[in-house]
């Protein structure tokens, strides 16, 4: 865990604050994908997330009428749920989600909005996007929302009320990494609220990469799920995570086009 | 009895059903799950007091595995 040194030199802990809940960790996490629960549960344990992302649908109904449930697994208890909208083409889609999260979790508010816009790119149709996040702020909801990596936009996001704004760093589930680092710096130097990139990190240096831009946090979900090995790559991402935090609160070096030597040029003997 | 659309299937209830029935004859109480009617949410306080009209679609959803 990162802490940084204060005016009076006392070490306080680098946290993230959503909403008006405070968290230890910037790696959020979703719950899709894996072979199955216990997988999901020690993958998500060895990320070291306290937010974690849920899916909502339709109960099967006469099937496996004993069959677990995620959040037996995922207790909300322990991890502060974070329900999604993933699937829903229309702003009226994504509000009625959202509604029926905050009674299934009894009046939690928190939740990640995404309103896509074709199958293919997954990409958020960023007019039904708007209007939802406006209609569920209105109606008391923490909404953080998931979107593309525009600057002009993500600020919009941020001043109907959202509490924290997540540009793509690729497609959801494409892995690619982060494609236009300069937006995204663009989105975080102008935010008032946490910024996180949500989607297509594929490994830790990507997540490393979004962290030292100087992101509040990543989301990722297919990235851990996906991997050979998820238990693993969920550590492999909570140290990138960690690692790309001290980077940037650190300030890295600047760059130069030639070489500056690490050893003094003085006392040389030969 | 009357027709529901309950998750997108046809299903034959009394007439007398709550949503609580309802919830109890899917083998569901219990769970942790919420439940729309035409749209609407229908909170679970009012389940017991609920009563349904000839084909009113109801959904009934819960957490899943999803980013």
């Amino acid at each position: 865990m990162s802490s940084i040194a204060t005016e009076n030199n006392t070490p306080r802990e680098d946290t993230l604050t959503i909403g008006e809940t405070t968290y230890r960790s910037r790696l959020l996490v979703g719950t899709g994908k894996y072979k199955d629960l216990d997988e999901t549960r020690d993958a998500i344990d060895a990320s070291g997330a306290e937010i974690v992302t849920v899916a909502i649908r339709r109960t099967n109904i006469g099937q496996n009428p004993g069959e677990p449930n995620l959040l037996d697994v995922i207790s909300p208890d322990r991890y502060t749920i974070l329900p999604n909208t993933a699937g829903c083409y229309t702003a009226d889609d994504a509000v009625r989600t959202c509604r029926l999260a905050r009674e299934l979790l009894d009046g939690h508010d928190l939740v990640k909005l995404e309103v896509l816009g074709d199958e293919r790119t997954l990409y958020p149709d960023v007019v039904q996007t708007l209007s939802a996040a406006e209609t569920l702020v209105a109606d008391g909801f923490k909404v953080m929302v998931y979107t593309s990596d525009d600057p002009i936009l993500a600020k919009r996001l941020e001043e109907i009320g959202c509490v924290a704004v997540m540009p793509l760093a690729a497609p959801i589930g494409s892995g690619l990494g982060i494609q236009n680092r300069y937006n995204v710096m663009e989105i975080v130097e102008n935010a008032q609220v946490p910024i996180l990139v949500d989607a297509g990190v594929g490994t830790a240096s990507d997540a490393a990469i979004a962290m030292e831009l100087g992101c509040d946090g990543v989301l990722m979900n297919t990235a851990i799920a996906a991997a050979r090995d998820p238990v693993l790559m969920a550590s492999a991402m909570k140290k990138a995570i960690e690692a790309g935090r001290e980077a940037f609160l650190a300030g890295r070096m600047a760059k130069k086009r030639y070489a500056s030597a690490s050893s003094p040029l003085e006392g040389t003997f030969f | 009895m009357m027709e529901l659309i309950v998750n997108g299937a046809s299903r034959q209830v009394s007439e007398q059903f709550t949503a609580a029935d309802l919830v109890e004859d899917l083998g569901l109480t219990g769970r942790r799950l919420a439940v729309e009617v035409n749209g609407e949410l229908l909170p679970r306080s009012r389940f017991n007091q609920h009563h349904f009209n000839p084909g009113d679609r109801v959904e009934i959803v819960q957490a899943i595995g999803g980013g």
